[in-house]
């Protein structure tokens, strides 16, 4: 008896699939297909010629009425499966009509992804995504007024072209900074720019939608910045999601799209999956290449021909916009281990750019002059070493290929309960369905939901490209950030405008600045404190109640509620008289936990805060001050015992770290300050991953900076070699200062100074000498407000509503 | 309810706050920029963080331990965060600021 296979979907993916199977295994199978779209197989890829009018719908119609005939197929126009049976292998639509199956293809293709706005359901807001949308746009475009497309991608600009060749006029919306990022590298993403704003199409990138606005139909756009762009038209064309509603309900596996093996099976073995709703090797697939591959694969499978298997393989991308050539393939993300070679005609708008990786190409983008774009597609993909090439290879004909890894798809292809973030212990699936279901945008948002990277924030690549996978193209990751919700500037933003227009205060910065809130929030109040104690060390009094607690009671709050305590020892010097004075104060106070830390000084833990002034008075009668463990300032300087003692010692590295301490205790930074001394290059004291370090060599000093061992472990950047102690201090005091007036509050030397150029740091405090005595100058002057022991002004008296409750409130002991 | 006066206005600086021992656990109270006095349960519903310790901003403080934020009107953890501690009926009478406290207590000397 023949066989039943029933399909879901009618699109080009099952079409083709058919195709392969009616030739494979004629009169196998009683075939009947289900398709919500009232109409027969079409090439959808043909749409935007449709728009534009280059073609008309029966042009791109793959299989007319007539094909479904001659092969006996029953076709269901207009037919949504709404449920399946797997027990007893049946479907039912939504008119009513159940089927029996032995096989069950699911080919329900993708649905557009909405962006989550106010007003995305007004009429007028369309997607596009099949004939429908492009006769409700064609429709539209008889008025001749104006559209907006949100989205910068293939489908945005292709929709945007057809609307223009329609006679509307055309503003295209992208959060990103150049147009189709995903494809393109940023020089081509301008020259696609150019080329669209050449055909009269407005571009507006790094356009955040924030809304849709009109009365009972659509009337304009309204970006974040309070822009509103006029449209009757809105279209959204912001990337795709698979469709696996149906799959999910029946228990299907379903990961981003419905998990198939490499043979299109799905975990029901009764039931397959293709097209763009399918999820093989971790990857779903929206352009018709790999499309096309499963097709061969499932129709393999269901006639039992031969042992085909699905390949992943990079597609490329072709933009369908006559007069606009572009080719894009492959990874071109810039990275250490890549080289690349780029050919560019300014004059004739060609862009050429060829990323290698071990001899090998990983990626391709081509603007202006695609011919070569098959030949250095099949190097990538045949991997072929192109060294021998390598002069010529920009100019056609001569290349290579290599496996490019996608790391998105890498992120996809974790499991749900894999842990993304270690800190909070969250796994991708409660990041996913968090994103989904409460609608989530921003890097902010996710953290603020989850708490997902809103640690130590390593993982926040990864939290990225989980909101890439379920937020598609609307998704922007390199906009710039604000200093926190109070204000759309960012940190230099507002250090720049507090300098040049004299802000002294924080109420004249937040009013000046336009800040969002009365009084600012916890994120943005420490930072504007430190900018101002930056810039006006003489005239800003430092307000404490936007400091850390911390900073506030000069100790470190620990996780009960009490305090632990760092007392300065110079260069990590002490003596048994110190010691002496330590022991005792642990005695006294019953101090829980005494430990060495790796600054090599003493930390005293689990002191309650009511005792730290008797301590601090305890230990200032010793000679102690406060270590500022507790700061963004200089925290400590190791040494090493360097030539006083050790034998290969070449300078007094211990004389130095004290100098050094000595000279820059009580600074603020914008975070914290970790040095070091070496005596020698054997480097005893670890100088070469901290922020500044020393090493002492026989000709002088040589200094080191931008190191860390802490989240990110990295060696220094030599600054320079330098012949005296008075030298080094000097250096180092002015790569301090510039630090200080430069950076962003909480940012290490190490991510400053990657972010400026290392090299502009050595031009300014080593090759500039000028520069370099104005930087130290600046940083002399303003110690003299800041080298004051705070603990002992608390000792005097200074600040003691921190350190006793307002007041005590105890059972009463008799009636009234 | 049995009112207990715990000191003045002054006693706390503004945009700041003072906790009170209670051997129900402690009280934060909190002045904000424009002299709103108000008071919440000293306890961080998250990992007990002391709240009188954090970030006074607007009428909202920032717990120094986990950054969680909480309204000083309502209790309610602010944001995405759930969660909120027990509110404690004030009143400032001359400069002059009163807890309402279910039991009777008294200031202990």
């Amino acid at each position: 008896m023949t066989e039943k296979l029933v399909i879901i979907g009618n699109g080009m993916a099952p079409g083709r699939m058919l195709e392969h199977l009616l030739e494979a295994a004629p009169g196998r199978y009683d075939i009947t297909i289900f398709n919500a779209e009232p109409r027969v197989n079409y090439d959808r890829i043909m749409l935007s010629p449709v728009l534009s009018g280059e073609k008309s719908f029966e042009e791109i119609v793959i299989h007319g009425d007539g094909w479904y005939v001659a092969n006996g197929i029953v076709l269901y126009k207009g037919h949504k499966i709404v449920a399946i049976d797997r027990e007893a292998k049946t479907v039912t639509s939504n008119h009513g009509v159940t089927e029996s199956y032995d096989k069950l293809v699911i080919a329900t293709g993708s649905v557009p992804f909405i962006i989550p706005v106010p007003g995305n359901d007004l009429p007028g807001v369309l997607t596009y995504r099949d004939l429908d949308d492009v006769d409700a746009m064609l429709l539209a475009a008889q008025s001749r007024q104006k559209a907006v497309v949100i989205g910068g991608g293939l489908l945005g600009l292709e929709a945007a072209a057809g609307l223009k060749e329609r006679g509307m006029e055309v503003t295209v919306l992208h959060v990103m900074p150049t147009l189709m990022e995903r494809q393109l590298d940023p020089a081509a993403g301008y020259l696609l720019q150019r080329a669209v704003e050449a055909r009269g199409i407005k571009v507006v990138t790094r356009a955040n939608t924030k809304q849709i606005v009109g009365d009972g139909k659509v009337e304009g756009v309204e970006l974040d910045d309070g822009t509103i762009i006029p449209a009757a038209l809105v279209v959204m064309a912001v990337g795709i999601r698979p469709n696996v509603t149906l799959a999910k309900d029946v228990g299907l596996t379903v990961n981003r799209g419905i998990v198939t093996d490499d043979r299109m099976r799905t975990s029901d073995p009764d039931i397959l999956a293709l097209g763009e709703c399918a999820e093989v090797g971790g990857h779903v697939y929206g352009l018709v290449a790999p499309l096309y591959q499963m097709a061969r694969v499932a129709a393999a499978v269901l006639a039992e021909t031969g042992e085909d298997h699905f390949a992943h393989a990079d597609t490329p991308t072709k933009l369908k916009v006559t007069g606009i050539d572009l080719y894009s393939v492959g990874d071109f993300a810039d990275g250490d281990d890549r080289e690349e070679i780029v050919l560019r005609d300014a004059s004739a708008g060609i862009y050429k750019r060829v990323v290698l990786k071990d001899d090998r190409i990983i990626g391709t983008v081509l603007f202006g002059e695609t011919a070569d774009g098959a030949w250095f597609a099949d190097l990538q993909k045949k991997q072929t070493d192109v060294s021998a090439m390598r002069d010529t290879l920009i100019f056609g004909q001569a290349f290579q290929g290599g496996a490019s890894a996608d790391p998105l798809a890498a992120v996809a292809a974790l499991a749900d309960d894999a842990e993304i973030c270690g800190c909070n212990g969250v796994c991708k699936g409660k990041i996913v369905s968090t994103i989904t279901s409460k609608g989530l945008t921003t890097l902010d948002d996710v953290r603020a939901h989850t708490k997902a990277s809103a640690s130590c924030g390593t993982c926040t690549g990864l939290v990225e490209k989980l909101m890439q996978l379920s937020l598609g193209d609307s998704y922007n990751p390199t906009a710039v950030q604000p200093m926190c919700s109070c204000t759309e500037l960012g940190h230099d933003e507002v250090r720049r405008l507090i300098k040049a227009k004299g802000l002294k205060t924080i109420p004249a910065v937040m009013q000046e600045l336009e800040w969002k809130t009365s009084c600012g929030c916890a994120k943005c109040r420490p930072a504007l404190n430190y900018y101002l104690v930056a810039d006006w060390p003489d005239e800003y009094a430092d307000d404490y109640q936007s400091r850390f607690i911390n900073e506030r009671v000069h100790a470190n709050i620990q996780k009960d509620g009490t305090y632990s305590i760092v007392p300065r020892m110079w260069g990590g010097v002490t003596s048994s008289k110190e010691l002496r004075a330590i022991a005792d104060v642990v005695d006294k106070f019953a101090i829980p936990t005494v430990k060495v830390t790796g600054g090599q000084r003493i930390d005293m833990l689990g002191i309650r805060k009511e005792d730290l002034p008797a301590v601090w008075a305890d230990l200032g009668q010793a000679g102690f001050v406060s270590g500022h463990a507790y700061a963004k300032g200089l925290r400590t300087v190791k040494t090493c015992v360097g030539s006083d003692w050790c034998r290969f010692g070449t300078q007094d590295s211990t004389g130095l770290g004290v100098r050094i301490e000595k000279f820059m205790w009580g600074s603020w930074t914008p975070a914290k300050v970790k040095m070091a001394v070496s005596g020698c290059p054997r480097n005893c004291a670890e100088a070469t991953c901290k922020d500044v370090g020393v090493i002492c060599v026989d000709s002088g000093f040589e200094i080191h900076f931008a190191g860390a061992a802490g989240l990110d472990i990295k060696g220094t950047e030599v600054l320079g070699l330098v012949k005296t102690e008075d030298e080094a201090l000097e250096v180092i005091v002015a790569l301090t200062q510039m630090y200080r007036e430069q950076a962003r509050y909480l940012e290490r030397i190490y991510k400053w100074a990657k972010r400026i150029g290392y090299d502009e740091v050595r031009r300014q405090v080593l090759d500039d000498v000028e520069r370099r005595k104005a930087y130290y100058d600046r940083f002399v002057y303003s110690q003299q407000f800041a080298q004051v022991d705070p603990w002992s002004e608390r000792v005097s008296g200074k600040d003691k509503h921190e350190f006793q409750p307002m007041a005590a409130l105890s059972f009463q002991q008799a009636a009234e | 309810m049995n009112w207990h006066e715990i000191g003045t206005i002054e006693d706390i600086p503004a945009r700041g706050a003072r906790c009170v021992t209670t051997p129900q656990g402690r009280i934060g109270v909190f002045r904000t920029a424009d002299d709103e006095i108000y008071a919440i349960e000293d306890h961080c519903p998250h990992r007990g963080g002391p709240l009188s310790q954090g970030i006074v901003h607007g009428n909202a403080v920032t717990c120094p331990l986990h950054n969680w934020v909480f309204s000083l009107e309502t209790g309610k953890a602010l944001g995405a965060d759930e969660g909120s501690v027990k509110t404690i009926p004030v009143r400032v009478i001359d400069g002059r600021i009163l807890l309402g406290l279910e039991r009777a207590l008294m200031a202990a000397e």
